[in-house]
């Protein structure tokens, strides 16, 4: 039940195809994704959900379109992406403060003389946003990855973009900061009604959140409500549930999936 | 320059400082230590101390190569030849063809024999010997002009590019989703490194040039929290180590470069040893 005929504004993909070096990484990849919706990728590794993000991103050549439309299905010419990425490849002793490190996309002026009073308010107004006022001061390399994440997310929605992408790290975030995470994610998707595309790894979590769920392997498998993904095919080859049966079990207070291994060919658990 | 004499022998009645020869090496070092010093805390943080050192090797090739093709200034020919040979470096490294180490040591080698063997020709290379430990008593009140040019504009170039390279260096492709050139600031900071070194080179040496610009950063690094309290250290113990080594080798009739990389080393054990109380 894909989406094609929408009224809403939307990142419109259409048809997108990445080839490097020969090799197919993705294949007429058409989705949208909406304003005020979080849209979650998925898929296994491989697939190419960190091929679709860099090319969404600008850094990969792509064959097919990208589109940024409003409701009236007009163009767009500007697209401003905010991006938290899955990890950060830097030095752990590096002596640069969260503040240093959010001063330094804030403002022009070198970090090393300081950071003014009215940045370092913005800095303090940015990091409020994700409950991460405490940061301020804390080199970067102290921070555990789910402080590093809203460090990132709070950068990547000051000033708010359109497009919020968002890379989940695939470990060093517990699952109650991840909860808190999408907490968060979820309030500015209301407040700011932007797009936002999140690759997710936790099947329970995105069951949860997402407001449309793509499974991606090359090309779009299939697209839609969490429920009716899940429910698909697509969804139970994709992850090898096929002969077994998913149960959702209450689990501190989250609600999971977790595989029933029996010999129950019933397809589907909850779906 | 009459006037600036006359300010350092006011300021400073020492006897080390009455020199005229010493006055112009206090004036050189006072230039050119800060902008090792911040240079180099991007350097270190950045895991790039082999390639300054490298850099610092390629310094013999460039003077041969000057001397092959007939350039008359040492020091164009291996500001031109360190230029090229940063960024060469840096795009093998960018492409991944080999780990960054291998492809260091693979440039480092052949521009120290490729040095070695021009410079060699005829037995001559007794005569470039300085080049290895420098001699910073040697400078010429017009070498103190280029200094403070080379202050001047790499500090400035430094404070126009350091937040895009700081940002470009946690995360490149979140850098430019907020509109940074990664590719070149990068550029840009290995030509400035080779810029500085090469500047440096003559009054420091090939052999403690990258002594210079890693030991202050590293150590100031034990020291410091912020990207602030960072540069601060490690310009002060540049400055430090370069005053102390000057006046110590005049003291003792040794070679002012190597007092001066053993101060920044005093000064990186000292800052090892309280860096527990700081972190």
């Amino acid at each position: 039940m894909p989406n094609q005929v929408c009224s809403l504004c939307r990142i419109a993909l259409d048809k997108v195809n990445v080839v490097r070096g020969g090799q197919t990484l993705l294949q007429d990849v058409s989705m949208h994704i909406h304003c005020g919706q979080l849209t979650v990728l998925i898929g296994q590794n491989g697939a190419g959900k960190t091929t679709l993000i860099r090319a969404l991103l600008g850094e990969l050549p792509h064959g097919g379109a990208i589109r940024h439309v409003d409701d009236h299905g007009r163009n767009i010419p500007r697209l401003r992406t905010g991006y938290v990425p899955q990890h950060l490849d830097f030095d752990k002793e590096m002596p640069v403060t969260v503040e240093d490190f959010m001063a330094a996309a804030f403002t022009r002026r070198p970090v090393w003389t300081g950071v003014s009073k009215r940045t370092r308010e913005k800095v303090r107004a940015a990091l409020a946003d994700v409950n991460g006022e405490d940061l301020l001061k804390r080199p970067l390399g102290r921070c555990s990855g789910g402080e590093l994440q809203r460090v990132l997310l709070a950068l990547a929605i000051s000033p708010a973009p359109d497009l919020l992408v968002l890379d989940e790290p695939v470990s060093g975030v517990d699952q109650n900061g991840l909860k808190m995470f999408l907490d968060t994610v979820t309030r500015l998707k209301e407040q700011h009604h932007m797009a936002i595309l999140l690759v997710s790894h936790d099947l329970n979590l995105v069951r949860q959140y997402a407001d449309h769920v793509v499974l991606l392997d090359k090309t779009v498998q299939v697209q839609g409500p969490p429920d009716y993904v899940y429910a698909s095919p697509e969804f139970q080859k994709a992850f090898a549930v096929g002969a077994r049966n998913l149960t959702s079990t209450r689990h501190h207070g989250v609600e999971r999936w977790t595989p029933r291994v029996t010999s129950d060919p019933q397809e589907g658990g909850e779906g | 320059m009459e006037l600036i004499y006359t300010i350092i022998d006011a300021i400073l009645p020492i006897e080390a400082l009455s020199f005229t020869f010493m006055k112009n090496a206090f004036l050189a070092i006072l230039l050119l230590t800060p902008l090792l010093g911040l240079l180099g805390t991007m350097a270190v943080n950045q895991q790039m101390a082999f390639f300054s050192d490298a850099l610092g090797h390629s310094a013999l090739t460039g003077i041969g190569l000057g001397i092959v093709l007939g350039v008359s200034s040492d020091l164009l020919a291996m500001l031109v030849f360190g230029v090229i040979w940063a960024l060469l470096i840096s795009r093998i490294k960018q492409t991944g063809a080999a780990s960054t180490d291998t492809v260091i040591s693979v440039f480092s080698s052949t521009s120290i024999a490729a040095g070695l063997l021009i410079l060699s020709r005829g037995g001559g290379f007794a005569k470039y010997s300085t080049l290895l430990v420098g001699d910073v008593l040697a400078v010429t009140p017009n070498d103190l002009a280029y200094l403070l040019i080379a202050l001047i504009a790499g500090t400035a170039l430094w404070a126009a590019m350091y937040n895009h390279l700081l940002l470009g260096s946690v995360n490149a492709s979140l850098a430019r989703t907020r509109s940074v050139h990664t590719r070149a600031v990068e550029c840009l900071f290995v030509v400035l490194v080779a810029v500085a070194v090469m500047l440096a080179i003559k009054w420091v040496g090939v052999m403690l040039i990258n002594a210079l610009l890693i030991l202050p950063a590293v150590a100031g690094r034990n020291l410091a929290r912020s990207s602030r309290s960072h540069a601060a250290w490690s310009i002060g113990i540049a400055m430090f180590s370069g005053i102390a080594g000057l006046l110590s080798a005049y003291a003792w009739d040794t070679s002012a470069g190597a007092a001066i990389v053993l101060y920044a080393a005093a000064c990186y054990f000292v800052s090892l040893s309280l860096r527990r109380f700081i972190k």
